[in-house]
């Protein structure tokens, strides 16, 4: 599904002293099917765009599209846009409640109101993307798994709806090394598989350069950049004065070239990094 | 949503009844409260009146921000204003069916609405110009000649320091699980009581927990800063009265000699 947005601006607490302005004047347009990463620094105004996504925040102004289908409109019906759109918060597991798992995950497409079976298929599905095995784990409290494994049933609990666009809000904060990892790759093969657009909110510059096709900055209630991560990236300095950093191999390979080394401005994995500098060392060795 | 909730939240501008000592603007608001209690006649009200605009001028507050506060509270005024106006005896003016009303219900129907008004606007008042901080800061120093008696003043006031705290915060809270919840299919506005009675379960059980962790890492933050009791503790901001709060008080006693004065004649 593709998602157009048309100069929204959002103000919270309008006219009590309390106003902020969140987003002003964003422009942008995500087509179907892609990975898109959304950065910003704290406060950017990256979380209230999101809730737009979905009509749980109004825009102040400004109009926003999923699939041609205009959502700010009054007489949409926001249960559809939100069977469509699926969000996952920052920190989902704590907005666990049921007393078992299955019944956890099903709350959702048991909310769209489908069949008994389906949903017991959505549920075993969904499980087994985020890497959990629903036979094993059904009847167990979701209050009785690590934080890792919560959050986990939380992505599966929005999963379950089969959404056509999904939304993370920084799925991986507070996990280890190892969770972060495992979710990343989860969402990245859901992603291959189902061809859905999905929009990745994160704080780390490497997770971002690894997965997504795009990247949309946001600063200060704004879009300061949209690009490719190589494009992105390469602007080391702009992204820096928006208290946003670049990915380790991208400041590497910038010091490289600062000592007049000639190598690719455009390197974002650590993979690509050790092949270019091979290279380097190499040619240096036959001359 | 449920930021419309604006009664007694407190509204962070510079004015004369902000910067008064809260002791006093806590000792006015209850002088204010029996005062409303012992008016009766046309002229006290045209006094409260003026009482209350002045302090409502004075503050700098819009008076379009304490209205909205009454919102919550207008079906209670409602219902007592109904209930004055059809069960008060006296000389019958309207007669129709099983309803009566009465001179003497009208009167005292208008009278309880706007005591009522006046009472929920007055005390407003007080916590919209007093940072939480500093009315619990007030109530402990107003509690403080009780201690002698038992009175735990200080747990009193940390605790209601600490309630007041997480208002803001569990508001927050509430809001984010809603949305959570809202964008995994949740309706919280449709069906009848019963449904709409169920539907609340997934917004409080990860309420609860939450509040319950918090209230578990405040206390060890507490205990990790060794935090104890009231005794030999001492503050930063000492409370002074200064001059602007002597010509206050002479103000608030001035209204209310004159209420009682008008009461006895």
């Amino acid at each position: 599904m593709s998602i157009i947005v048309e100069n929204l601006i959002h103000v919270y607490n309008q006219g009590s002293p309390f106003e902020a302005k969140a987003l002003s004047d964003i422009s942008f347009t995500i087509e179907e099917g892609e990975f898109v990463g959304l950065i910003g620094h704290t406060g950017s105004g990256k979380s209230t765009l999101i809730q737009h996504f979905n009509g749980l925040l109004k825009p102040t102004k400004g109009k926003i599209y999923i699939n041609n289908l205009d959502i700010t409109n009054k007489s949409i019906k926001l249960s559809e846009v939100r069977k469509k759109v699926g969000l996952v918060f920052q920190y989902p597991e704590y907005q666990l409640f049921e007393e078992n798992i299955y019944k956890e995950v099903a709350f959702g497409p048991t909310n769209l109101g489908i069949g008994e079976l389906e949903i017991k298929n959505r549920v075993r599905e969904a499980l087994e993307l985020v890497g959990l095995n629903l036979e094993e784990i059904a009847d167990r409290s979701p209050f009785e798994l690590s934080g890792g494994q919560r959050r986990r049933i939380a992505i599966a609990g929005v999963l379950a709806m089969k959404p056509e666009v999904l939304i993370l809000d920084e799925p991986t904060a507070g996990l280890d090394p190892k969770g972060r990892d495992e979710i990343l790759a989860q969402i990245k093969a859901l992603h291959k598989k189902y061809k859905i657009t999905v929009i990745l909110v994160s704080h780390s510059m490497e997770d971002i350069a690894r997965l997504v096709d795009k990247i949309i900055v946001m600063d200060n209630g704004k879009v300061a950049l949209e690009g490719t991560p190589r494009e992105i990236f390469k602007r080391a300095e702009s992204l820096e004065k928006m208290g946003l950093g670049v990915p380790q191999m991208s400041n590497l390979i910038r010091k490289l070239r600062e000592k007049g080394i000639n190598i690719r401005d455009d390197i974002l994995t650590v993979e690509e990094a050790k092949q270019e500098i091979l290279k380097l060392v190499r040619s240096k060795k036959n001359a | 949503m449920l930021r419309d909730i604006t009664i007694g939240q407190y509204y962070p501008v510079k004015s004369v009844i902000h910067r008064l000592d809260p002791r006093l603007k806590i000792l006015a608001s209850f002088v204010y409260i029996i005062a409303l209690f012992i008016v009766k006649n046309i002229q006290s009200y045209i006094m409260v009146i003026g009482y209350i605009s002045l302090m409502i001028l004075l503050s700098k507050v819009p008076l379009k921000y304490i209205l909205k506060g009454l919102r919550p509270i207008l079906i209670i005024i409602v219902l007592t204003f109904g209930i004055n106006i059809f069960m008060t005896q006296g000389e019958v003016v309207f007669q129709r069916g099983f309803i009566t009303i009465t001179r003497e219900g009208i009167e005292m129907a208008v009278f309880m609405a706007l005591r009522l008004i006046f009472l929920i606007i007055g005390t407003s008042l007080l916590t919209l110009t007093t940072s939480p901080i500093q009315l619990t800061d007030g109530i402990e120093r107003i509690l403080n000649p009780f201690k002698r008696l038992g009175v735990p003043a200080h747990e009193l006031a940390m605790m209601m320091t600490i309630a007041l705290r997480f208002i803001p915060t569990l508001l927050e809270e509430t809001d984010k699980i809603m949305k959570a919840q809202m964008a995994r299919g949740a309706d919280f506005e449709s069906g009848n009581l019963m449904k709409r009675a169920k539907s609340l379960i997934p917004l409080l059980v990860p309420l609860f927990i939450g509040a319950f962790r918090r209230a578990d890492d405040l206390a060890m933050a507490m205990e990790a800063r060794c935090y104890r009791g009231g005794e030999n503790r001492t503050r930063m901001k000492q409370l002074k009265y200064h001059s602007r709060d002597y010509i206050a008080a002479i103000v608030i006693l001035g209204f209310v000699v004159s209420i009682v004065v008008m009461r006895i004649l």
